[in-house]
């Protein structure tokens, strides 16, 4: 693994323990120890309760950003909405226009995400394979 | 009526937050039929929040008062409503920067430009049963009356933003957790909706308290 930084994963969920489960999942399934991703969970509220918190996710995007950018994955609804919130928004603006939210599954976006980011392909590349990570066919191709 | 002031905005965010947390298990029983049940008790926990930081800051402009809402509320409601009611605010305060007051015609551009923020973080457009549908009404009412000073444009806004709501009652919803309901949200007023015009009616109240 070169030295070379990689694209930085982030995984947003209502559930603090979805989150970290989903990261250490997918550090573990995709191989990414060492000079891998920074891969960073963003999960649940400051207090413990259910829920997200756009600051913190704001504060994950940082930590992830390795200097080529950053995808954020996230589990429903509100979620989206609070990682859009911190991505456009809340983090320092020159480092905005490398991050992107993917409307891709969580668990499948994140390890896809993981797998090209570790192959050092550029933010806009990883994002695209986490958005089509909701296209998988996990049955196959049978109709 | 005086211009909206400091004071003005601290009375909105008290009276809203004693507003929300009355009107609490009303909230959470409309989002229990149609969403997840957490509405009332999210929105009483970021107002009283927001309440409480607006009372750390002291005196600060307008601008800062409304950003020290909004990031509260961010990392203090949880759901949907967080990033929503939060972009609410942080788009007030870009718009009104650091004014100690705004005239009745900036107040009305700094609601403006909070819809305007609001839809483009939720994509919610008219009809789609949410607060925008409550919101989108009171922002066009408060302009159309805002000749007439702050005292009627504020009124006109919290009645437009109550008929909004009951208008989108009878719909389908198209956004949200209410939109997996299909037919079976027709006929339950939109969580949202309810505590915009909640919203308007203390905005309204607060500035008539003067």
């Amino acid at each position: 693994m070169s030295d070379e930084p990689r694209v930085g994963i982030v995984v947003v969920s209502h559930s603090a323990a979805l989150a970290a489960a989903t990261v250490d999942l997918v550090r573990a399934l995709a191989n990414v120890d060492g000079g891998g991703p920074r891969l960073v969970a963003a999960g649940g509220m400051a207090d413990g309760a259910t829920g997200t918190d756009a600051a913190r996710i704001a504060d994950a995007i940082a930590a992830a950003d390795a200097g080529r950018g950053v995808v954020v994955l996230a589990d429903l609804g509100g979620a989206v909405l609070a990682a859009q919130l911190a991505a456009s928004e809340l983090i320092d603006p020159e480092r905005r226009a490398l991050v992107r939210v993917s409307g891709g599954p969580l668990v499948e976006g994140a390890f896809i995400a993981a797998v090209q980011a570790a192959a050092g392909d550029a933010v806009d590349a990883v994002a695209q394979a986490a958005d089509e990570a909701g296209s998988l066919r996990k049955l196959g191709d049978a109709s | 009526m005086s211009d909206f002031d400091g004071a003005a905005m601290s009375r909105f965010v008290s009276t809203f937050a004693d507003r929300l947390h009355e009107r609490r298990e009303e909230l959470t029983q409309l989002d229990s039929a149609v969403g997840d049940a957490d509405h009332g008790i999210n929105m009483d926990r970021g107002f009283s929040a927001a309440r409480a930081k607006l009372a750390e800051l002291g005196e600060a402009d307008l601008g800062t008062m409304a950003k020290t809402v909004g990031m509260t509320l961010i990392s203090t409601v949880g759901g949907a409503s967080g990033p929503l009611y939060g972009t609410f605010f942080l788009r007030l305060s870009t718009s009104l920067g650091e004014r100690d007051a705004a005239s009745t015609g900036e107040l009305g551009a700094a609601l403006r430009a909070a819809l305007d923020g609001v839809q483009q973080r939720g994509k919610a457009i008219a009809d789609d049963k949410t607060m925008v549908d409550a919101l989108l009404p009171a922002v066009e009412a408060f302009d159309a009356a805002s000749g007439d000073g702050i005292g009627p444009a504020l009124a006109a806004a919290a009645q437009a933003a109550a008929a909004g709501r009951e208008r989108i009652t009878p719909l389908v919803a198209r956004k949200g957790r209410a939109s997996y309901l299909g037919e079976r949200a027709m006929g339950h007023p939109d969580p949202g909706a309810t505590s915009t015009t909640i919203l308007f009616e203390s905005l309204r109240d607060a500035v008539a308290a003067d």
